[in-house]
């Protein structure tokens, strides 16, 4: 139990803000599709969808090295609270009662699944458990 | 199955959407799991030419990264129905497909912690499953 860095809780945070972007980009590019290969290639919403996502995964990849994943992984599933408020701000979703519901729950049984994973490697010197061909 | 080519009503978008981001939370599952196993495969190389080398020729991180693609594929075509709201929060079950797949594949324990937050990430889907627009 050595807690958890600032740096990885900034890490994963940034990750699911940024994430979130991503998700709300697809939606609304998703939304403007239709079924020709030009409405897809042309589709910058699209683009800066996938690119949202790929850049939250860089930030998710450098905040799990370190720190506790009980603290971590439901830092990750934050994205969805920001998601839901995009989705209510931008494009007019309702606030339900089963959205606040399953929110959280799905926050805490992802801080239990957290606190009952282990962590691969341990951060720090590399011990020499792993197999050396 | 999915061929169905008359207008399906709003309803049915929907379930089709919510059924569409659970097999995206497989598939994106499956991926991770591949990834995993693909980087824990390449290990040292002197250089980062070696390194780069060694993942362009590495199979099961290929299929990984592919299977992510896959996923993207299928997300954004459940995306086009449905409130964003309800479906993305159902990405909370690629953590119990990952935790499931890892005993299962990498033999990893199972826990009380596990099985209980399985339990209740699942239970809060359901619940999302049958929250509809009103």
């Amino acid at each position: 139990m050595n807690g958890t860095p600032i740096s990885s809780m900034a890490w994963v945070l940034g990750g699911s803000f940024i994430g979130s972007f991503g998700a709300l980009f697809l939606k609304i590019g998703a939304g403007k599709l239709k079924s020709s290969v030009n409405s897809v290639i042309t589709n910058w919403r699209l683009a800066l969808g996938i690119a949202f996502y790929l850049f939250s995964s860089v930030f998710f990849l450098l905040g799990v090295r370190n720190g506790e994943l009980s603290v971590l992984y439901p830092m990750v599933s934050l994205g969805s609270v920001w998601t839901l408020v995009w989705s209510k701000l931008v494009l007019g979703e309702p606030f339900t009662r089963p959205k606040f519901i399953a929110l959280g729950m799905i926050l805490c049984g992802i801080a239990l699944l957290g606190m009952g994973t282990h962590k691969p490697a341990p951060p720090g010197p590399r011990q020499t458990t792993s197999i050396s061909k | 199955m999915s061929t169905i080519s008359v207008p399906l009503s709003h309803q049915a978008q929907q379930r089709r959407s919510f059924l569409l981001v659970v097999c995206c939370t497989i598939i994106g599952a499956a991926a991770q799991i591949l990834l995993k196993r693909g980087a824990d495969a390449l290990g040292e190389n002197p250089t980062m030419v070696h390194t780069a080398l060694a993942m362009v020729l590495n199979p099961a991180l290929l299929a990984g990264f592919s299977m992510y693609g896959v996923s993207m594929v299928l997300l954004v075509i459940a995306l086009r129905h449905g409130e964003l709201s309800l479906l993305y929060p159902v990405f909370a079950l690629t953590y119990v497909w990952v935790a499931i797949l890892s005993v299962l594949i990498l033999h990893e324990s199972m826990n009380p912690f596990k099985l209980a937050g399985i339990a209740i990430i699942v239970g809060g889907i359901a619940v999302l499953g049958k929250g509809s627009p009103t």
